[in-house]
């Protein structure tokens, strides 16, 4: 099992990052590599960036958590996760999630439990950078509801609150 | 104990972080944020909508019924658009 969590400000290479889940072996037979990308609208509105702030360690600690959930969920043969914080232009990755495993079950759905719970817990917040000034990036309902369907049947989602 | 804010509570309460001595009788996060908002009206201000805070002690997300007593590290933000 292979985990790398990584938070820093320099852009990434995503399949150069995910490749390392599968060179050198030959049991992985399932690669999935979700990417988050800067758009360069925030509803209607064209924004000259993205601005990133986090909680250094915790925002490591808490990716490290929902990797150890979806390990013990899956059966996974690695995971990389790389957050970027800072200043992030459009068009440029903002994020990455990559899942390894024998088959592709397990490896499609880590990687969109992984999503739906960095969404909601990973201690970032984001600010769009408009013509006339900064303006935070309201959390969406949207994100909590698809984070609750992954809850065990009976327990419900802890959407840090 | 350390308080640290981010994002928007951050710019309401005018600092990053300070380190504070709660009273004896403020046990949860709950009563800390409320004693935080009697504190000057940048902490009201940033406090007003005590639902929509977050908070995390010691680096693990908790809620406002936890209790304080052995933290040192508490923060306090919006809810996340990380991801």
């Amino acid at each position: 099992m292979t985990v790398t969590v990584r938070i820093q400000r320099e852009p990434f290479d995503a399949a150069v990052e995910a490749k390392k889940l599968s060179g050198g072996r030959t049991d992985v037979g399932a690669l999935v590599t979700f990417t988050g990308i800067c758009r360069g609208n925030e509803g209607s509105e064209p924004i000259a960036a993205l601005t990133l702030e986090h909680y250094p360690d915790m925002a490591e600690a808490e990716i490290e958590r929902h990797v150890a959930e979806a390990t013990g969920r899956w059966p996974l043969l690695g995971v990389t996760v790389i957050h970027r914080h800072g200043r992030i232009p459009p068009g440029e990755d903002i994020m990455m999630v990559a899942t390894a495993s024998s088959h592709r079950e397990a490896a499609f759905a880590a990687a969109e439990f992984l999503m739906d719970y960095l969404k909601t817990r990973a201690p970032f917040w984001k600010q769009v950078e408009k013509a006339d000034g900064k303006v935070w990036v309201e959390a969406k309902a949207t994100d909590d509801a698809a984070a609750g369907r992954w809850a065990a049947p009976g327990k419900k989602h802890e959407a840090a609150e | 104990m350390k308080l640290r804010y981010f994002a928007w509570v951050r710019e309401r309460v005018g600092k990053a972080e300070e380190d504070i001595d709660v009273p004896s009788g403020v046990a949860t996060v709950g009563e800390l944020i409320t004693w935080l908002s009697g504190r000057g009206e940048e902490y009201a201000y940033a406090f007003d909508n005590p639902k929509v805070i977050r908070a995390a002690i010691d680096k693990t997300h908790v809620k406002p019924q936890a209790s304080i007593a052995t933290a040192s590290e508490i923060a306090f933000f919006p809810p996340m658009t990380g991801g």
